[in-house]
């Protein structure tokens, strides 16, 4: 990947960022006020992106809206590499029966459809932003615990690991100190370029109506707004798609970029 | 390849057994009682004492997912809520819609992805290799959602090039081919993307390959190296890929139904639960991932019986 295509993703993740960051500054008027007059007004200037059915301003709830996303990614993902780190080591580390198992459960997982998964995980948690970590997590899960169990068991037998266990280490302690920082590397980028597919499912899941609760303003959920009034008022869905687009094609390029950087022997692979 | 066959097999069957547990513990997990669920606010002590009984909610556990292990594999995954009809007629009945989505899907990129793929390898650090590149990585990013909104807000909504909704009349293929047109690009143009990478990348690959040098030497046509020896041994992993990839159009194909207005099992999942119809969503979800692990297994095999490597690997 070119590198002018790596600082179009940065660009494109800083204006994403620095939106969410400082939406109460950049937008002043209240994402979530409802003002019947206005109702699907078209762009102008007192409302760059135009207003929805409640006579929202689209342009705040856009900018709000990307704090949701960048939060729930930031958090899904953090949760996605602590479960799947201590799985992958157990997985790597423990005994062989155990491993099994393991795999095979990891494999089931990802034998369901990521959408049908997370529709039948709603009948479990409802409509919420607990069910998108879930299905996030879920979904992560058995990729990085592939990962870290991989990378642990060809470390298992190396002299380094034999060594600090003829010293008399617990299995915690080889695992924290010896085995954690040399399999954790490569998890991180593949972590990193996983944030756009996260942003899209909670996005995909809100869309639904079965994310993030209303009135809280979601790229999703005002994607949805817009489809309904697809017909009359066009700039509400495009209003909705815009960010998703953006964010995940930033994220995307950037993550591509920083791939080539650190692991220079997958440049121009695909 | 008989070693091979049973042991991949075998390995279907166990990842199908381990998501039936996996599904049934959902079930079991849903807070309230299904009888209760099932029957709404009205019913009496009585009536949600029998049909628990009917449900076999008042057998221990293990007894339960036995009973529900045991249906399933034949293929009984108990009534829906509603009709009282078989869950699984139900599913079967939408699913040839589904099936032709994803269908759909894979031709737009298996017919974009492998020629742009195979091109970018020829035309290696040409300005068209690196457009290919970046529009691949492009459509990959973008959600399937958004491009079945934006699809229908383009084409059918402001041009009016192509209908909105539904499937078509059902004795009319041409017609059902034209309301098929827009949600199989929503479904299958990230594909494009991923199968024009997988494509170039194992060009570029086999492209140095001896045999291939080999047939430079001899002095053969460009073309049919590229086409002829290349190609069919640069294919092998997307067919793999194409494995993965219909699991994911499943996925797509889920909003791509709910946004056209199509039939298909996406829509009745959604719709079942909208009226909290949860045997249906399990049922429909399990006859998914049933299809999701066969597929699979069946590109396995075909790699298998292709690519000797493959065989002895196992």
């Amino acid at each position: 990947m070119a590198e002018p295509l790596g600082a179009l993703g940065i660009i494109l993740v800083l204006l994403v960022v620095g939106g969410a960051v400082f939406a109460d500054l950049i937008a002043s008027a209240d994402p979530n006020k409802i003002a019947p007059r206005d109702r699907f007004l078209s762009p102008s200037i007192d409302h760059l992106m135009g207003t929805d059915q409640l006579g929202r301003d689209l342009f705040a709830r856009v900018l709000h809206g990307g704090r949701i996303a960048l939060s729930v990614a930031l958090f899904a993902t953090a949760a996605s590499l602590a479960v799947g780190i201590v799985l992958g080591l157990i997985a790597g580390y423990g005994p062989r029966w155990l491993d099994n198992i393991m795999i095979l459960v990891f494999d089931a997982l990802k034998s369901f459809p990521t959408v049908m998964l997370a529709l039948a995980l709603v009948t479990l948690f409802g409509p919420s932003l607990t069910a998108v970590v879930v299905v996030v997590v879920l979904v992560n899960v058995p990729g990085y615990a592939r990962i870290i169990r991989t990378q642990t068991l060809a470390l298992k037998s190396a002299e380094f690991v034999t060594a600090a266990q003829s010293m008399g280490a617990g299995a915690g302690r080889i695992l924290r100190v010896h085995v954690l920082p040399n399999v954790i590397g490569p998890l991180l980028i593949l972590a990193s370029m996983d944030i756009p597919v996260v942003i899209a499912i909670e996005a995909g899941m809100s869309f639904l109506g079965l994310g993030v609760r209303p009135p809280t303003p979601s790229w999703g959920a005002i994607l949805n707004d817009g489809f309904t009034a697809i017909r009359d008022t066009p700039w509400i869905a495009v209003a909705g798609g815009l960010p998703i687009i953006l964010t995940t094609l930033g994220f995307t390029f950037l993550g591509e970029a920083l791939r080539d950087v650190f692991d220079p022997r997958l440049k121009g692979r695909g | 390849m008989l070693h091979y066959t049973l042991s991949r097999l075998g390995l279907a069957v166990l990842i199908v057994s381990v998501a039936m547990l996996i599904l049934f513990s959902m079930i079991y997990l849903i807070p309230g009682d299904p009888a209760a669920v099932a029957l709404g606010p009205r019913a009496t002590a009585a009536m949600r004492e029998a049909l628990r009984i009917k449900m076999g909610l008042d057998q221990p556990v293990w007894v339960q997912f036995w009973n529900f292990f045991i249906n399933a594999w034949q293929g009984d995954l108990g009534n829906e809520v509603l009709s009282d009809r078989p869950v699984s007629r139900v599913v079967l009945e939408q699913l040839p819609y589904t099936l032709a989505l994803i269908a759909g899907g894979m031709v737009w990129s298996v017919a974009l992805g492998i020629p742009l793929g195979c091109w970018a390898a020829v035309k290696r650090g040409s300005l068209a290799d690196r457009l290919v590149g970046v529009l691949s990585v492009a459509v990959i990013a973008v959600p399937s959602f958004v491009v079945a909104i934006y699809a229908l807000l383009i084409f059918a909504v402001s041009l009016r090039w192509l209908p909105a909704i539904g499937a078509g009349e059902p004795d009319d293929l041409g017609d059902q081919l034209v309301h098929l047109i827009l949600p199989s690009i929503a479904v299958g143009l990230g594909w494009v993307g991923y199968i024009a990478r997988m494509v170039r990348a194992s060009m570029l690959e086999v492209l140095e390959a001896q045999h291939i040098r080999t047939a430079r030497a001899f002095g053969l046509p460009d073309n049919q190296i590229t086409y002829q020896y290349a190609l069919t041994i640069a294919i092998l992993p997307t067919i793999t890929l194409l494995g993965v990839g219909i699991g994911q159009m499943l996925s797509s194909a889920v909003f791509a139904e709910i946004v056209f207005a199509r039939p298909g099992v996406g829509k009745l999942v959604y719709d079942a639960i909208l009226t909290r119809n949860y045997p249906l969503v399990t049922g429909a979800v399990l006859v998914t991932t049933v299809l999701f692990v066969l597929i699979n297994l069946v590109a396995d095999l075909i790699v298998g019986a292709l690519d000797p490597r493959v065989r002895s690997s196992f």
